[in-house]
This record gives C-alpha cells, sequence and structure tokens, in this order.
C-alpha cells in the first residue's frame, strides 16, 4: 500500500452540455497517449494475416502510379511540366493516399468501435484524429519509394522550396480529418455514409488533379476548382517538391480557407453530435 | 465525511420509436417511393428536422434522481428491468450524456463491464494490456507498474506473448478482468445484471468488488441478487420507472422491493403468438411461482415451499396426458423434471382428460435452492405418442438465501441445491 501515490482525486461535473464550452480540449489532452495506443495498434493490425505483410503499403500506390502511366500517360498523353510522368503522379498520390485511407477509415471509425463508444467514456474524437494519424505510417513509406523513384528519373528536387512541405501535409491532415469528422459522427444516425464512401472516393480523384496536372483546367475556372482543398494540396505537394506550377496564390487560399472551415465546422457539428452517439449508434 | 457521489435532479430522456418506419418495404412501389423521396429526406435529416411522425415518442429513463454517496460506502441500486439503473450507471461512468441535472464525482469512475472492451484478436496478450489500459485511461507507467501483478492476476503467464484470437475464452476473459481490476478507480460502478461469463468468473467480480470496498474507495452495485446486494452493502436505493422511490439500510431496502410488487411478475403468460399450431388440442395459459400467502413472486426465498403452477387448456379431450417442469441453472445444467401424472393413481385419474381448463400445481419444498437464478421449463406430452408442447425457457426467476443454513459464512456454496441437512455430530472418545 506504500506505493499508493496520496493525490487528491479531480472532481468530475457530469451535465447537459451546452454551446461552445462542450469543445473540451483539456480531456483530450488528458487522453493523448490513447491516441497513440490506436494508431499503433491500426498499424500493427493492419497487414497481419496477410502474405506480404508491409509490402502492401509499398504495393498499392506503385500500382496505382502504373495504372495511372498507361491511362492518362501512354493512352491519353496529359501534359506533366517536363516531368517525368510516373514522378508527377506519385508526388500527388502521397497526398491523394493519406487523403482516402483517412476518408476511408475515419468515417467508418465511430461505427467500427462501437463496443467502445456504448461503454466507456474517452474523447470520441479520438477514434477519428487516430484513424488519419495512423495512415501517415503509409505515407512515410510512399515518401522513400517517390525518392527512391527520383533518383532514378534523375528528376531534381525543388530543394529552396522544400520546407514549405509540412505546411502542405498539415493542410491535408486538417482537410482529412475534418471531413472524417462530419462523416463519421453522421454515420452513426445515416448508415448512408457506408454506401456513400466508395463513390464519394472515386468521385473526389476525379476533381483532384492526382491522375493529370491543374494547368489542363481553363483560367476561368481555376477559382471554382480550387473550392476542393484537396486541389490546393497536392498543387501545393508538386510545387513544394518539383517546383511545378505558380506556387501560392489565390487558388491556394481559397483551398486553405475552405479546408478550415471544414475542419472547424466538423470539429462543433461531431462535438454537437458526440452526447447522442452512445443512444444511437 | 466527504460526498464521493453527488447527484442532483438528474433526468435522461429517450427517444424511441423512431425507427419504426423503416421496414415496410412491402412491395416494390414502397422501395421505389422511398428512393425517389431519398433526397428530401437527407436534406431535412441534415437540416436537423426528421419527418418521421414520432417525434414526440420520448420516455423519461431517469427523472429527478437525487442522491449523495459518501466516500469509501457500498450503495446497492436495486429495480426491475428499464427501472433505469443501467442508465445512471452509463451517465456515471460518462458513456452518455444527461438530459437534465447534474453529477459530480470525485475520482475516476471504473467499471466491471467494460472488461475486454478494446482488445483485439490479433494483438498478443502483452499489447491487449497496453491497450485497454490506454482505453480504461491509465498511463504508460501506471499499466509499467502494475503489468506483472496483472499477469500474475490473469494466470496466462507464458502465453502472455500470443496473439488473444489463440487463447481459450476462458484465459481471454481472465485478461481482460485483470486489466479492469487494476485500474484502482476511486469510484467502482459493477453491474452484475450484464455480466457476463460463467458463474466462477461472476464470482471474481464479487470478490473484487469487496476487495476495493475494503481499501475505503466507494462502490455502486446493481444486482437482480437480493442476496448478493444483502451481502455487500450496507445502504440500497430503489428506481421505479426511473424515479428514486426509497433509499434505506439494505435490509430495509431489499424489503421494501420484494414486498411492494416491484419485483418482476414472476409469471408467464402465453398469448395466442406465442403457441404453434402443432400444438392443439393443448393451449398452454401461464405459468407462475406464488409463494405460501398465494401471491405471484418471481424472488423466491429458498427456506420457504414455492408453489409452480402450470394453466392450460385443453381443445379436445386427449389421452396419456402429462404436463410437466423442467428445473435448471441458468447455464442450461438440468436439476429434475417432473410430470403432474409421475404419481400412478394421478395417471389413472387424469390420465385421459377432457376439454377444458386446467390448472397443475406442485409445491417445491423449504430448503430446496441455493442462491441465484433459475430456469422454469415446461412440456406437455403423451408419451410415446406425441410432445404437444414445450417450452425450455418459460420463466426464470431468482432465489434469496437469507436464513439459509450456512449463511453466516458470508461464501458461495457450491451447487444449485443447498438443502437443510440433518447432521449429527458425535464425540468419539
Amino acid at each position: 500500500m506504500s506505493e499508493l501515490v496520496k493525490h487528491e482525486p479531480t472532481t468530475i461535473y457530469i451535465k447537459p452540455s451546452k454551446g461552445l464550452a462542450a469543445l473540451n480540449l483539456r480531456d483530450l489532452w488528458v487522453y493523448r497517449e490513447l491516441v497513440f495506443f490506436m494508431v499503433w495498434r491500426d498499424v500493427k493490425v493492419k497487414y497481419k494475416q496477410t502474405l506480404l505483410g508491409m509490402a502492401w503499403a509499398v504495393i498499392q500506390p506503385i500500382m496505382t502510379m502504373l495504372i495511372f502511366n498507361f491511362l492518362f500517360n501512354n493512352v491519353a498523353k496529359l501534359p506533366t511540366e517536363g516531368i517525368p510522368y510516373p514522378v508527377f503522379s506519385f508526388t500527388a498520390l502521397l497526398p491523394w493516399g493519406l487523403f482516402v485511407v483517412a476518408l476511408n477509415q475515419g468515417s467508418r471509425s465511430l461505427v467500427a468501435h462501437n463496443n467502445m463508444v456504448t461503454k466507456i467514456y474517452f474523447p470520441r474524437l479520438i477514434l477519428p484524429m487516430s484513424s488519419v494519424f495512423a495512415g501517415l505510417v503509409d505515407f512515410a513509406i510512399a515518401f522513400v519509394i517517390l525518392v527512391g523513384l527520383m533518383f532514378y528519373y534523375k528528376v531534381t528536387p525543388a530543394y529552396e522550396l522544400l520546407w514549405t512541405l509540412p505546411l502542405f501535409l498539415l493542410l491535408a491532415i486538417i482537410t482529412a480529418l475534418g471531413v472524417a469528422l462530419w462523416l463519421s459522427a453522421i454515420n452513426v444516425k445515416y448508415r448512408d455514409v457506408n454506401h456513400a464512401l466508395p463513390f464519394l472516393t472515386q468521385f473526389w480523384t476525379f476533381l483532384t488533379p492526382v491522375a493529370y496536372s491543374a494547368s489542363v483546367i481553363s483560367e476561368k475556372w481555376q477559382i471554382a476548382y480550387s473550392l476542393n482543398p484537396m486541389a490546393g494540396v497536392v498543387n501545393g505537394f508538386r510545387w513544394a517538391i518539383l517546383g511545378t506550377g505558380n506556387g501560392p496564390d489565390i487558388t491556394l487560399w481559397v483551398s486553405v480557407a475552405i479546408s478550415i472551415l471544414i475542419f472547424v465546422s466538423g470539429l462543433f457539428y461531431f462535438r454537437s453530435m458526440e452526447k447522442t452517439f452512445a443512444d444511437t449508434i | 465525511m466527504t460526498t464521493a457521489i453527488s447527484v442532483k435532479n438528474l433526468g435522461k430522456q429517450y427517444q424511441i420509436g423512431a425507427a419504426e418506419t423503416k421496414f415496410r418495404y412491402n412491395m416494390l412501389r414502397d422501395v421505389l417511393m422511398d428512393t425517389v423521396y431519398a433526397p428530401v429526406r437527407l436534406a431535412k435529416a441534415l437540416i436537423g428536422k426528421s419527418d418521421r411522425r414520432s417525434n414526440q415518442n420520448f420516455v423519461w429513463a431517469l427523472k429527478d434522481v437525487s442522491f449523495d454517496v459518501d466516500e469509501g460506502k457500498v450503495l446497492g441500486i436495486v429495480g426491475r428491468n428499464g427501472a433505469g439503473k443501467s442508465t445512471l450507471l452509463k451517465i456515471l461512468s460518462r458513456v452518455t450524456e444527461p438530459t437534465t441535472g447534474t453529477v459530480s464525482v470525485r475520482g475516476r469512475v471504473g467499471s466491471l463491464l467494460e472488461v475486454g472492451t478494446g482488445f483485439h484478436p490479433e494483438l498478443t496478450g502483452r499489447e491487449n494490456i497496453y491497450m485497454n489500459g490506454a482505453i480504461l485511461g491509465m498511463r504508460r507507467t501506471e499499466i509499467d507498474k502494475k503489468f506483472d501483478e496483472m499477469v500474475d492476476f490473469s494466470e496466462v503467464g507464458q502465453f502472455i506473448d500470443t496473439p488473444v484470437k489463440r487463447y481459450s475464452s476462458g484465459m481471454y476473459l481472465r485478461l481482460a478482468f485483470a486489466v479492469a481490476a487494476h485500474l484502482e478507480p476511486e469510484i467502482l460502478v459493477v453491474d452484475e445484471v450484464l455480466a457476463v461469463g460463467d458463474a466462477e468468473f461472476q464470482r471474481k467480480c464479487l470478490g473484487k468488488m469487496s476487495d476495493v470496498a475494503q481499501q475505503g474507495r466507494t462502490v455502486l452495485f446493481v444486482s437482480h441478487n437480493m442476496s448478493a446486494i444483502l451481502r455487500l452493502t450496507q445502504e440500497a436505493i430503489v428506481l421505479k420507472k426511473g424515479q428514486l422511490i426509497k433509499r434505506a439500510p439494505t435490509a430495509e431496502a431489499v424489503d421494501f422491493y420484494l414486498s411492494s410488487g416491484q419485483a418482476e411478475s414472476g409469471q408467464h403468460v402465453w398469448e395466442a403468438d406465442d403457441v404453434p399450431a402443432a400444438s392443439a388440442p393443448f393451449r398452454p395459459i401461464s405459468l407462475r411461482l406464488k409463494d405460501r400467502g398465494g401471491k405471484v413472486i418471481d424472488t423466491v426465498r429458498s427456506t420457504e415451499p414455492v408453489t409452480v403452477e402450470w394453466e392450460y387448456r385443453l381443445d379436445a379431450p386427449v389421452t396419456g396426458l402429462r404436463a410437466g417442469i423442467y428445473l435448471s441453472t441458468m447455464r442450461g445444467e438440468y436439476i429434475f423434471t417432473t410430470f403432474d401424472t409421475d404419481n400412478a393413481k394421478q395417471y389413472e385419474q387424469f390420465g385421459a382428460r377432457q376439454a377444458g381448463r386446467y390448472v397443475s400445481r406442485c409445491e417445491i419444498p423449504a430448503d430446496f435452492f441455493n442462491e441465484g437464478r433459475y430456469l422454469l421449463g415446461v412440456n406437455a406430452s403423451s408419451f410415446g405418442v406425441r410432445r404437444y408442447f414445450m417450452d425450455e425457457n418459460a420463466l426464470s426467476f431468482n432465489v434469496d438465501i437469507s436464513g439459509a443454513p450456512g449463511t453466516q459464512w458470508p461464501e458461495v456454496r457450491q451447487g444449485p441445491v443447498r438443502p437443510r441437512l440433518d447432521w449429527k455430530i458425535e464425540k468419539l472418545d
């Protein structure tokens, strides 16, 4: 009994939550280790009982790139601003892959862990958050492949711009988390989300300059096109790594604004629905 | 004395019947109409307006409940199903939010119904301990410190680095319980009603609970088992339809609960829909338990005899009929089977019965049951000819053993029966 630390227990007040006070970020901090454990578990379990194991994290983006290469480079012969097509598309596939994983895993995270949601207390934000963060591991692996591809095709990176890359990564994470917050909360009540996700993912892929260059979009549509925040992210990645495109201009700021809007509104929507999760899931 | 839990005017409202209109796709037309209106429904749902007419269908699972619990006290919570016991515990452990009122809780709330939450079959025992500990709100350093203790407690020792999907269900449960039991919360919540696992496991839960109570921590204990409530708590509250109707020292509260007709009906009534057409001409009506005073009861005192009554109707004369009961434990082990015409003389008289309404009644003597929950099944048949009707889970009931032989020792006695035997002790030299 001697090792029992005599600390004063904190008092918790439970009451119907109202308004902005409901954001309760303090609890999120208290439970920060759980985010780490959830990410660790996702990564650990993901490739269990597969023959190829972690190799899947390499195979998936490379196969996508090869398919794109065949369709858009060999068949459609799309312009790539002087960059070999494999490098050009793979640079975009980095943030896009992260986004797709986050979108799909994040949106299903609450429903997938419904036994946790109905049995114990923890900040529910942890579930979509850790799904998004788990995608970063695959992202890191894909990044190494990109470096290899650039060596192979002798593409010189835009060294002076590379420092902006983390900022674009952050933008990708915020966008993915924002969308995941909205969809995961809606999914608790309306499982329609599950059925809409594959179609949504596919649709979004075509709206984003992953397989093609944003320069093929005509000038007057550029602003409307950048209402898709992932367009800003993907263009940003290409600019920061390869130096293509115009760099930050009005279209990027439109994407950033939309992304922040989705994220903040998603946060509040999620928190306002959170109290009913255990009852409706 | 400090207050550990303070509940004030707590209320929780649930919406019911929201999904009622959902599954009436009888015709292709319905499906098509439903598809056409889907966008409208989506828009309405997103702006928060539901087009379902059942909007007013709210029930209060808890209403205006207030009570305080002092630190180090063990409080029992009794009430029949749907009285709001589980809702109360869910609010206290912050799984769900109250609709009205406030609760202040001093310290961490742990619950023994969280056992195994977040366990992943692909992870090893060691990994699951860390994962589960984090889910329950433990710090990594805290888990490190208690790790060896948890492994010892769970008795899975050498398999700690094996994925838990290879564990037997017993090992799995023990490991899960080990983590929950070492959380060392200031307040422990035990919902025995929802507790899973075998009798051995439930015993372990109860044991851990009294340990916790002895360390001066606060415990809330929900159970249908009155003898467990009597044994483990000093004070109890009685909930009825979401309201707190009594708070008293446990013995008084339990008496109040048992005598106020609060307890579950102790009766099974068969509706016309429940009886298969193939049973004809036999039609069961009801099965019930009655005490000596003729009152229908659901909790049997083991020190008193209990009468089992089975009422049924014969729509046509039947020959060779025997109507009887099975008694079994909740784990499905049979204790006995008995028929109303087991006695040869009875059989002569009632083997052939005219159409009409009948009741078959028998008395189970005092000092027969051990504590716990039992199942009554029914069977009506003509031997070697035909079985008319059978229902193995017709009625369940609790047994309260206060005053039974050996209750001066607060321990669990093995076996489904607890007879009062006439022991003789002789001094031999």
